[in-house]
């Protein structure tokens, strides 16, 4: 096996051996290495196939730009992750990963046909050909685009791995650990801020951590001693939080920021397990210094993408920190100095390599210094094909013309195992766009900058254009006094000797003999974007450069463009003979690389996704088999199956029973509010719309609650408890938006009144138990209790000791018999429960659920606010005119309903429905029609509640239909999908309209 | 992601507010006596400004107490929170 690891270095433990399986196949790396150094040490570029054209492609750099070395680590259902970057993974013992978008595998991929047939799939080739016939697309494109789109495999089983979420508070957040970061977080933190510094890398110092050129020193050290030395000091540092292998994701208004810190990722399988895999960390910043770097730009050649090129700093990297050389004979091709610092650094290390340079000349110190090693340079040349299909294996260079437009002379075939190429470099901007900065454009070196600091957010070093080290570190400096208004000493002396770069010239597409249209100079390498590409789509019409980057798909990989965004840009510039800085960017959109769904969950997964409320009596229905509702938060029992019942069933000797005997309905879920105060009455004759006045105390009244629009919000019944105290409940769901509302009035609109609110809903559970028996049930448990109608009649309220507890019992009804509430202490709840049950077991009395408690409010034509209103619905509407007060001079929503809209006699009108054939039972939401002949069909309304009454024995239901009230024994018709349905429109009431029940 | 500083509690996350709209509409005194139209302009009427807006926050999952920010809807920047019942500061008018 080849090594290519060739010298050893701090950061890779030569003493661990670590092996790993890529492709099936075992490999050797060390600690220290991420899973792409590895693979480069043991000679493997290429590492998977591109998404359309599916040519092969090899690792291009060392960090989280990186767009092809994206692969599927894990095989199993429930632990295996797609598109994770090989240049961000760190190796570990065991590790599996695979390459993806390829089959049967990386080396002979059957889609590689699409390479020879690409003059056939240029941009928008999709949305060209899948255009007709039309019945074609749901049935033969789309399945087959889907199972050619995407890339990697998602885990189909659910994820066992552990999150969590942190939330934390800093005088200055520092983004980035370079040198220019390092200094920020140590001037801030010696200056006594708390203060928080973040890099997404294994260890602090960027791209200086592993400088060794001997030009670039600062106090007369290499530049990365120097910084190991600045790092020994600021891990010293008290107030300073150093969060290594954590990356900002997202950079919210308000200096608000999310984290990941990835926890167990780098861990052997048996060290991940029961630790916390990543944490989110919600981070809230005074200030935040933004020093996030560079990323080195390509260059746009025709076959710019075979595997063996990389971005030459990334081979720098390699080289120095992971002792990796990317190639015996490499050629490295530049528009700027930096690729010079690799071309040294290679030749310290015995790796032949020669340069090829656009510039027509440069004279900087690194220039000098590579001439006087004897590197051959080949100025004012490019590069203009390459060749080697799973590897490159040689190249073609000519000479530049003087405009720089064309290519001239000879072409020089050169061989070679590696290209490094440096189109200069890309400000990393995402976290200062992402804040809502705007952004600038330098001409000079076609970068975007950071257009304004402000006084809580500054961006410093290579993010913000400055890129020799004596820039960066004089600015920074300079900038984070003033930025956090100190004055810091410890950099004053400080002695900088580095290189200035003084020529530059960018060409953003690369000229070349061969037509565009027969190259492949690309620009996206994860989507196969091209050249050709940007200019037909600008030919086809497209201007703005968030249509081109849709219609070419140019930056919408898994990378985001991080290395293709500005090519774009650039080429679109020329080509429309526009200013690059006056086309703007797209848009930077959070998170800067992609974030698993665990850890944006946290914890919130299984039971603890959602808050569930449970009545004290919870158990009990349990015990006894209970289907549940969720009602809001709560669990409610739904019904009571028994002996293998279904649902029907269930409900219809639930219903029958509470109205032969007695039933009990676990009610403690309704809210109640607890209003108390001097202006109580006059409050409550604000909120509703009948009047409170004169209701005695101990007596309860039926309420009707709008909104100002004149729309029903909620209702409910209040009981008066004493002079200044009245006891309010409201519908389950609707409990928190009443409190709410009814807090707004009193805050805002009438805060001189003297009246306190307060929720007791989970303070109270309550037993109702209803129907003939229910008084009989009522006496065996409060024997002293005087339950005649005289003394106790409908619509009253008593307190009651039930073994010493006290108990609150009003006698009201929302199913038309005779019906006791009983409240107590919620720690109660469960035995009052039990007793009830045990005494009204000589009474058959039947537990029942939500179900049946609407089923039995419906025979009564009882409203449920939500079900049979939707907030169009006036008091008027719902045929309740009795429940307005015509002597009140106002209330909520009161002036609302004598708009003209709602007096209009052809509203929606609140009806009882019977269907012809008594036991046909109609669907809640039918449309309800009176003529199907003439179209298109006028609709009058539709179903809200429907039932079979087995106390009528018939279907019954509640409808809304427009002008209803007029329309008293009139057929209508609802159609359905195989009949339609002959209705009689009738009273809401069905059963008991003179109420005899309420006191039988 | 806002942070607002409550007048009764200090400064907290946006996600333990609502918003309540627009501030200093004031409920009319005699709503019978309006027209459809008054009536109307009181039930809908909304400004939606870009720029310095008066807005009602509610400090719902705290003190439950109800208060008036000043907003840049421009920048979102807040400038300013004071009590139901106070006078808004004149210099953002």
């Amino acid at each position: 096996m080849p090594n290519y690891r060739i010298h050893k270095t701090e950061y890779i433990d030569e003493t661990k051996r670590v092996s790993f399986k890529y492709d099936g196949k075992t490999y050797f790396g060390y600690e220290g290495d991420t899973l792409a150094s590895a693979l480069l040490a043991n000679g493997i570029h290429l590492v998977g196939r591109s998404f359309k054209y599916h040519r092969p492609r090899g690792i291009v750099s060392c960090g989280a730009e990186e767009p092809n070395a994206i692969c599927q680590i894990g095989s199993k259902k429930d632990l295996t992750e797609p598109n994770v970057r090989a240049t961000e993974l760190e190796l570990y013992e065991g590790l599996e990963a695979s390459s993806q978008n390829c089959w049967p595998n990386v080396k002979f991929d059957i889609g590689g046909i699409n390479n020879f047939i690409s003059p056939l799939i240029p941009a928008g080739f999709y949305y060209k050909t899948f255009m007709w016939p039309k019945s074609f697309w749901k049935k033969v494109y789309e399945p087959l685009i889907r199972l050619s789109a995407g890339l990697g495999k998602s885990p189909t089983e659910p994820d066992p791995d552990i999150y969590d979420h942190k939330h934390v508070h800093y005088d200055v957040l520092v983004i980035g650990g370079g040198v220019s970061g390092i200094i920020a977080a140590k001037m801030a933190a010696k200056n006594n801020l708390k203060t928080l510094l973040v890099d997404d890398k294994k260890i602090l110092g960027g791209s200086t951590i592993y400088q060794n050129n001997e030009s670039i020193k600062i106090d007369d050290k290499l530049s990365s001693e120097w910084l190991k030395n600045e790092i020994q000091e600021i891990k010293k540092l008290s107030n300073l939080t150093i969060k290594t292998r954590t990356s900002i994701a997202a950079y919210h208004g308000y200096n608000f920021l999310l984290a990941k810190e990835n926890l167990t990722d780098h861990l052997p399988e048996e060290k991940k397990k029961n630790k916390i895999r990543q944490r989110l960390w919600k981070i809230r910043a005074k200030k935040v210094v933004i020093a996030t770097g560079s990323i080195e730009r390509p260059l746009v050649f025709n076959n710019n993408d075979r595997p063996g090129i990389l971005l030459s700093n990334s081979i720098n990297k390699y080289l120095d920190y992971y002792g990796v050389t990317c190639g015996e004979n490499i050629i490295l091709f530049t528009n700027n100095d930096s690729a010079y610092e690799t071309s040294i650094s290679l030749h310290k290390k015995g790796i032949k390599n020669i340069i090829v340079d656009l510039r027509k000349s440069a004279s900087s110190k690194l220039i000098k210094q590579a001439e006087s090693l004897g590197i051959k340079i080949y100025f004012n040349h490019v590069v203009t094909n390459t060749f080697g299909y799973r590897k490159i294996n040689s190249l073609e260079i000519m000479k530049l013309s003087e405009d720089g437009n064309t290519t001239i002379g000879d072409k020089i075939k050169l061989s070679c195992d590696c290209l490094g190429m440096s189109g200069g470099w890309t400000p990393m901007v995402h976290m200062h766009t992402q804040s809502g900065g705007k952004l600038d454009f330098r001409d000079e070196d076609q970068v975007f900058l950071p257009k304004e600091n402000s006084e809580d957010k500054i961006s410093v070093g290579s993010c913000n254009g400055d890129f020799d080290l004596e820039n960066i570190i004089d600015k920074t400096v300079n900038k984070i006094n003033k930025f956090l208004d100190i004055d810091n000493q410890d950099y004053q002396d400080t002695n900088i000797i580095c290189s200035k770069e003084n020529d530059k010239r960018n060409i953003w597409l690369l000229p070349n003999k061969i037509p565009l249209g027969k190259t492949k100079c690309f620009i996206d390498f994860q989507n196969d974007s091209t050249a050709k590409d940007i200019k037909l789509a600008l030919k086809e019409g497209f201007r703005s450069i968030e249509h081109v980057k849709r219609y070419t798909t140019t930056g919408m990989a898994t990378d985001q463009g991080k290395l293709s965004n500005m090519h774009a840009l650039g080429i679109i510039a020329d080509t429309a003979g526009v200013k690059m800085g006056t086309l703007g960017t797209t848009t930077f959109r959070p998170p800067f690389t992609p974030l698993t769904f665990g850890t944006l969950v946290g914890r919130n997964v299984g039971k603890f996704f959602e808050v569930v409320r449970k009545t004290s009596m919870h158990e009990w229905h349990v015990e006894n088999n209970a289907e549940f509702e969720n009602v809001g938060q709560w669990k409610r029992p739904w019904y009571y199956p028994k002996n293998g019942e279904n649902m029907h069933d269930a409900v219809q000797r639930e219903s029958k029973a509470a109205r032969d005997s007695a039933g009990i309905l676990d009610a403690s879920t309704l809210g109640k509010i607890d209003i108390q105060g001097t202006d109580a009455s006059e409050f409550l004759n604000r909120v509703y719309t009948n009047a409170w006045s004169k209701l005695a105390i101990g007596k309860c009244r039926y309420g009707l609650m709008l909104n100002e629009d004149g729309m029903v919000y909620d209702d409910g019944v209040t009981t008066r408890i004493s002079e200044n105290h009245y006891l309010m409940t409201t519908t389950t769901g609707g409990a928190a938006n009443v409190l709410s509302k009814l807090e707004d009035y009193l805050q805002t609109e009438w805060p001189e009144l003297d009246v306190y609110l307060t929720s007791v809903t989970d303070h109270y559970s309550t037993a109702s138990i209803c129907g003939p028996n229910s008084k009989k049930i009522l006496n065996k448990l409060f024997p002293n209790l005087d339950l005649s109608d005289e003394n106790f009649p409908h619509m009253s309220f008593k307190e009651e000791k039930l073994e010493n507890i006290n108990c609150r019992i009003m006698r009201i009804s929302f199913t038309g018999e005779q019906s006791y509430e009983i409240n107590i202490e919620s720690k109660y709840g469960h035995s009052l429960w039990k007793m009830c049950i045990e005494a009204g077991k000589e009474f058959n009395l039947t537990p029942y659920g939500t179900e049946t408690m609407h089923l039995l409010r419906a025979e009564k034509g009882f409203i449920i606010v939500g079900q049979d209103t939707d907030g169009t619905m006036t008091p008027s509407d719902l045929q309740m005119d009795w429940i307005v007060s015509k002597k009140k001079y106002d209330f909520i929503g009161k002036r609302s309903l004598y708009r003209s809209d709602t007096i209009r006699e052809d509203r929606k009108q609140l009806v009882g429905l019977l269907t012809d054939d008594p036991k046909e039972i109609l669907e809640e939401g039918a449309q309800i029609v009176s003529d199907i002949k003439t179209k298109p069909i006028d609709m009058l309304g539709h179903v809200t509640s429907s039932y079979f009454s087995p106390n009528l024995n018939k279907s019954i239901a509640l409808a809304v239909v427009r002008s209803g009230k007029t329309m008293k024994g009139q057929k209508l018709i609802i159609p359905m999908e195989n009949k339609n349905i002959n209705v009689t429109v009738s009273d809401t009431i069905f059963l008991d309209k003179e109420n005899k029940r309420l006191n039988a | 992601m806002f942070l607002i500083n409550c007048p009764f509690c200090g400064e907290r996350d946006q996600s333990e507010f609502s918003s309540g709209g627009e501030a200093h509409i004031v409920r009319p005194k005699q709503p019978t006596e309006l027209s459809d139209d008054e009536w109307a302009e009181y039930l809908f009427m909304r400004k939606n400004i870009k720029g310095i807006q008066f807005e009602r926050w509610n400090h719902v999952h705290g003190c439950r107490k109800w208060f008036n920010v000043v907003r840049d809807t421009s920048n979102d920047k807040i400038l300013s929170v004071y009590k139901m019942g106070e006078k808004p500061p004149v210099n953002y008018k």
